[in-house]
Parts: C-alpha cells; structure tokens; sequence
C-alpha cells in the first residue's frame, strides 16, 4: 500500500509539473500585452542633466543621495543601478564627443528575472510595467544572475527585511494617468512615454528621417525577445554600454527545453528502474534456480554414486557372508567327516 | 580524531581545539551575519549576487552528496549486494551533506524564515530554483528516512526500523529521480545567463553535465570516505564491511572511470554544438583544459588504471583529484567563469567572513558526522539487527 501511494504521489508531482510548463513547446508566441506602454530613449538628444535620476529619486521617496544631482562631476564615473537608484546617466566618450545613456530596467516583454523567481515575486503587467512584489520575496537574487541588462539591486545591508530594488516604470502614477518621473523631468525631450508599438513607429520615422543622424537600430526591439523600454542611438549601442551580443531569444526559451524535460524523468525514471532492478530479481530469481538445479543434480549424482557404492559393499559382505558361511560348513563338514572316520576305525590295538 | 573512542581519553586533541576554534569564530560571524545583514560580512554586490555560499556550499555540496543515490541505486536496483556495507555511510553523508546545504543556504537567502514559500504558498514552476528547492526538500526527506533506521536500532524501536526499512526500494527508486532532477537543476540555472557564463562553460547542455558529473563526484565520495574511516575508524568497523570494503573501492572505481569518460566526451560534444573552439586558444579556453584535462580526464585514467590493476591507493587518489574537479567545475560555473565580461575591480572576490562561515559549517558537518559514525550502527552491523536487510 505504501508503495502504491508512494508511486501516486509520483504521478502527482509529474503531472502538476506537466501543467505548469505546458505552453513551453508549441506554435505559441508571446509578443507581449497589445496595448502596453513603454519609454524611448532617444542617446541623440540626451545631454547628461541627471534630472531624470533627481525626479526618479523624488517619486519613489528614495533616501537622499551624497552627491546632489546637480554635481555632473559623477558621470565621469562608470556607475549602475542601486538599491537606492534605480536610474543613472552614464556619459560616454565616442570620437571624442560625449553621448549620453540612460539605465534602468527595460522592463522586457517576457522578462528573465519573473522566469528566474521561484515565488513569482515578478509580474509583467499589461501596463508593460514589471514589477516586483517584495512580500513574497524569499531573497534568492536569482533574478539578479538572470537579468541580462543587470538592474535588479539588493539591500545587502538589511538583515531582517532586505529587498529586491528596481524601477518600477512608475506603475502607480502610470495608472493613475500621470506619467513615469524620469519622463516627466526630462528637458529635452530625450525620453518619450507612450504605447510601445507607437514608439516603434516614432523611431523608425525618425530615423527614416535622418540617416544621417542615427544608426539603423531600435534597441529593445527584439534584444531578449523584446523590452518596453526602447533606444535609438547615433554611435553603436555597444560603445554606450548597452550589449550587442544578447540575442533576440526572451530568457524563458532558455530554460523551457531543459524544464520540458522534467516531469519526462519523472514519468520515464521510474519505469527504467523498476526495469532495472525486476532485470536484477529475475538475474539472481535464475542463478538462484541454476544453482538449485545444480545441486539437486549433484546430490542426485552423489546419491546415485553412494547408493552404488553401498550396493558394491553390500554385495562384497554377502559374498563375504557366504563364503564365510562356506567356509564354516565346510570346516563343520570336515570336522563331522574326520570325527566319523574317527569312530569306524578300529580301537588303536596298543589301547587294549 | 580519535576522540569518542574510549571516554577516558582526552578531548584536548589537535583535532578537537581546531574544531572548537573554528566553531567559535563561525558563530560570532553567523551573529553578525544575522544582526546587520548579508552586506556586513559578504563581498556579495550588485553585479555578484552569488559567492561561494551558493557556489561551494550550495553547488559543491549537492554534488558531492550523490554518493548517497549512486550506492544505493547500485546495491538495491542494480543487485550489486557486495557493496551493501557500503550503503549506510553513503546515505549518512548524503542525509547530512543535504542537510547542512539547507543550513547553509539559510545563511544566504535574505529572507531565510521564508524559505518554505515557493513550496507552499507561492510557488514559482517557470524557475530551476523551483525545481531544485522542491527536490531537495523532498530528496532530504526520503534521505532522513533511508537514514533512520541506524537510529531506530540503536533505540531498538524495531517496529519504526522495519516500516522504514520496507520502504527501502520505493525510497531509492524516488531517490534516484530526485537526484536526476535537481542534480541537473543546479545546472540549470545558469541556463538563463547566457550573457553572463563564459561560452565554454555555458551550453544547453548544462543540466546534464551537472547531473552526469554528479555521479563520479558522489561514487569518489564514497571511495574517499572509505578510505578515511578505514584509517580513523577501523574499531568501528565489523568483518563485513572491512572485508568488503576493496570490493567497493575497486567496483566504484571502475564505475567512475566509465563516466568520467563518458562526462568528458559529452563536454567536447558541447564545445562542438556550439563550435566554441576559437575560445580554446585563449587564457579561458587553458584555462577550460586544465579543468578537462587534468580534473576530468586524468582522474579517468587513473581510475581505469586502479580498477584494472586492483591499485586501491591509486583509487583513492584518483577520488581526491575527482572531488577536486567536481570543486574546479562549479566554482568555474558560478564564480570564474561567471561575470567574465566585467571589468576586474568589479569581480567577486570572497571576504574572509565568507569563507570563515563556509568553513565553519564544513567543521560543523564533519563533527556531527563523526559523531554518527562512532554513536550508531553505521559502520558495523547493530548485533540484534544482523544481517537483516
């Protein structure tokens, strides 16, 4: 019975995994929610202000920072995301002139970091907006290793509540119609909010416009299957940091072949071996049966052996008996003879 | 490390001051780790999110547990009953190797008084992690009851010792999925960072390379341990298991060199996939072949050599490079060849806390695993259970 349960319990686990990962094969193809919205960066009109990174501090109430965001001294300096910034302008020498690039989550279509959380502490909302839900966070930083743009941040320094930090596209303030700080700050139009399939079209005109001006690229378009947030630059996206070499696959197609193969082990391990170890029974069922044999046919054969040996010896004694028997008639047979021919003879004449 | 032997003897060994030294520095540390963070004590950052707790004590750990799935598996599924003796020492490590990786993990998760949530409330099925932590919960579980009866006849409670011990073919063929899966797991999920591993280390191949190494690591585990507590243990060991013991030794070594072998093809297989050959010829791609070479392929024919000439001592050197390589490789995986891009002043480099705390849970493991193997019937047959499995 226990077995059996067991064996149920098995079947349960492999078929709650089978449902869980059933979309991985298939036709199906997620090109994110149609009407969601996202931000473009436009690195042509960026002049490094770091207003943005002053309105990203102010809404979402992040601690002070030591260096006001006025000083541009800082953006000599490579810097990334923390867990009290959640943007920064990095400013980049390329032929001598400066471009500037804004950093902070691009909020991906099928994000890497809600494939990578083991509590789904991610959500991608249909407002484009990923967000992280920090109450059911267990504190892994598996969506740290997993994003391929680095930008969730952690509160190393927390020892009871750390959390996992991020832009949040500004979430809250996008459904309540405003809109995201850092957009709202931006002075010269370098940052421009709206649907993402607009901004798609805003892009290509624009670089339609002026081929001049930008390279033939929107970044964000298919880099990791697609972000919300999207780029258009006039040097190379990789010499402003921002890595070329991605790919176009969205991180859950990473994982969902090795995944798929789960509940198949479960389901095929069993029967390889149960097989393995009935092929064992049966091997040692037949050794065993061998060796009965052999032996019921050496004790046969020893028995045989013995029993002719005790019929030789038998036998031998009998002859043995008889010709001893023989040879005790014979003898009383001589002794009768001699005593009889004892008697008839004539008294010895010197006895009278 | 001969102390609990005779309870006269001293407790003022070497052996026991270092111990004691070592579990003294590691509890003042896990107060600090626990009273002002992760960042007090790690080199953890941003861009390194992961160090050695979950690179060693996670990913080693695991790995080097297997020899409790792989004896197991050998004895009870594949019918080879010669190495019985050898199951129990193999399940006890294995129980507390799993156990401590638990342990130690609650040191790096930033919440770790919410470590049952993906099993329980929020489950997460899209992530390895998942995988992994449902199979390690579930795997620790049929570890302690694989692992208990020792402790049911040493209480001589003989109704608990055979319900435990009936389910003995049930609990290793679980055993062995388990395994398979979060062995694998492990590897996978470096699956989704493509960007991040180094190409030679990165390969779709990944979970099954973890898991097949898995098998060596746990089988040189096993040759390792023997030959250690053969040394240290000898007394507590009965005729059975000393009269047994090369018979392991040498079949786990034959085993061994068949899958290393096996391992090592299958990674050239991944270089070629890939056609990540060009990398060879750079200071990562030596780098790749000091680990094939001289932590995959030597270990193999040096076990090829000692099963071949019944070389016992050139076995149990073969297990240590073995461990080695296991070491190399998910160190390789997780920290070196991990964030290879990064500029250096921004590579992860362990704090002296970390590797402080790592090494006080490794004492604290080897202690109470050196309790067991002189408190219980682990090593030896318990009188009134003879020869009943």
């Amino acid at each position: 019975m226990k077995r059996r349960k067991f064996i149920g319990m098995l079947a349960g686990a492999g078929a709650c995994m089978a449902a869980s990962t059933a979309t991985a094969g298939g036709t199906h193809h997620f090109t994110g929610y149609p009407e969601s919205f996202g931000v473009l960066f436009d690195s042509t009109k960026c002049i490094g202000c770091r207003k943005c990174e002053a309105a990203c501090n102010k809404v979402n109430e992040l601690p002070a920072q030591p260096v006001p965001f006025d000083d541009l001294t800082v953006l000599d300096t490579r810097r990334r995301t923390h867990h009290d910034t959640f943007t920064v302008v990095n400013k980049y020498s390329v032929n001598d002139k400066p471009v500037y690039r804004k950093q902070q989550c691009n909020h991906c279509l099928e994000p890497a970091c809600a494939s990578a959380c083991f509590v789904g502490a991610f959500v991608k909302d249909k407002t484009g907006a990923v967000s992280h839900d920090a109450s059911k966070c267990v504190g892994c930083r598996y969506c740290m290793i997993a994003c391929p743009f680095e930008i969730p941040t952690y509160e190393y320094h927390d020892p009871i509540t750390p959390r996992v930090r991020k832009c949040t596209m500004c979430q809250p303030r996008i459904e309540e119609g405003k809109l995201p700080g850092c957009v709202e700050e931006c002075p010269k139009g370098a940052l421009v909010f709206g649907r993402r399939e607009d901004l798609l079209n805003i892009a290509r005109e624009r670089i339609r416009k002026h081929p001049n001006v930008y390279i033939n690229h929107i970044y964000g378009e298919r880099e990791m299957g697609g972000t919300s947030w999207v780029y258009i630059s006039g040097v190379p996206f990789e010499k402003i940091g921002m890595r070329e070499d991605l790919g176009v696959t969205a991180a859950p197609e990473l994982t969902s072949g090795a995944l798929s193969l789960v509940p198949a082990i479960v389901g095929l391990w069993p029967m390889f071996l149960t097989g393995a170890y009935a092929l064992t029974k049966r091997r040692e069922k037949i050794a065993e049966e061998e060796q009965h044999h052999a032996v019921a046919e050496a004790v046969a054969e020893a028995q045989a052996e013995a029993a002719k040996k005790t019929k030789a010896a038998m036998d031998k004694a009998e002859r043995e008996k008889q010709a001893a028997v023989d040879r005790e008639v014979k003898k009383a047979l001589k002794e009768a003879e001699e005593a009889r021919l004892k008697a008839q003879t004539p008294a010895d004449p010197s006895e009278q | 490390m001969s102390h609990h032997t005779t309870p006269s003897k001293t407790l003022w060994t070497p052996a026991n001051i270092l111990t004691a030294v070592i579990l003294a520095i590691g509890l003042i540390l896990t107060v600090k780790r626990f009273t002002m963070g992760l960042g007090s004590v790690t080199n953890l950052t941003d861009d390194n999110p992961w160090g050695i707790w979950i690179g060693f004590d996670l990913l080693c750990g695991v790995a080097l547990a297997a020899g409790g799935y792989t004896t197991s598996a050998a004895v009870y599924l594949f019918g080879m009953k010669k190495y019985h003796s050898a199951v129990r020492p193999a399940i006890t490590t294995a129980f507390l190797g799993y156990a401590f990786v638990v342990f130690a993990l609650l040191y790096d998760l930033g919440r770790y008084y919410r470590l049952p949530y993906p099993l329980t409330i929020y489950p997460g099925p899209t992530s390895f992690l998942f995988e992994v932590g449902l199979c390690v919960a579930l795997y620790l579980t049929v570890l302690a009851i694989e692992f208990s009866p020792a402790l049911w006849e040493t209480l001589r409670w003989k109704k608990l010792r055979f319900w435990a011990h009936s389910l003995t073919l049930v609990l290793t063929i679980f055993g062995v999925v388990l395994s398979t899966l979060h062995q694998s797991s492990l590897g996978g999920l470096y699956l989704l960072a493509p960007s991040k591993l180094h190409p030679l280390w990165y390969s779709p191949y990944l979970a099954l390379f973890f898991f097949i190494s898995s098998i060596p690591a746990g089988l040189s585990m096993v040759i390792f341990e023997g030959r250690l507590s053969h040394k240290f243990l000898h007394h507590k060991m009965d005729q059975t298991h000393i009269d047994e013991a090369p018979g392991v030794t040498l079949g786990f070594a034959k085993a061994a060199a068949v899958v290393l072998f096996t391992y090592f093809n299958l990674k050239w297989i991944g270089v070629a996939l890939d056609n990540n050959w060009h990398y060879l010829s750079t200071g990562w791609g030596t780098w790749f072949l000091v680990e094939m070479l001289g932590f995959v392929l030597l270990p193999c024919l040096m076990y090829a050599v000692a099963a071949r000439e019944k070389n016992q001592k050139l076995a149990f050197w073969a297990s240590i490079v073995t461990v080695l390589g296991i070491v190399l490789n998910r160190l390789n995986i997780s920290l070196v060849a991990f964030n290879w891009q990064l500029p250096t002043e921004l590579r992860y480099v362990p704090s002296w806390e970390e590797i402080m705390i790592t090494v006080f849970i490794v004492t604290l493991e080897i202690t109470v695993l050196r309790i067991c193997l002189n408190k219980l019937p682990i090593l030896h047959e318990h009188p009134e259970f003879k020869g009943a499995h």
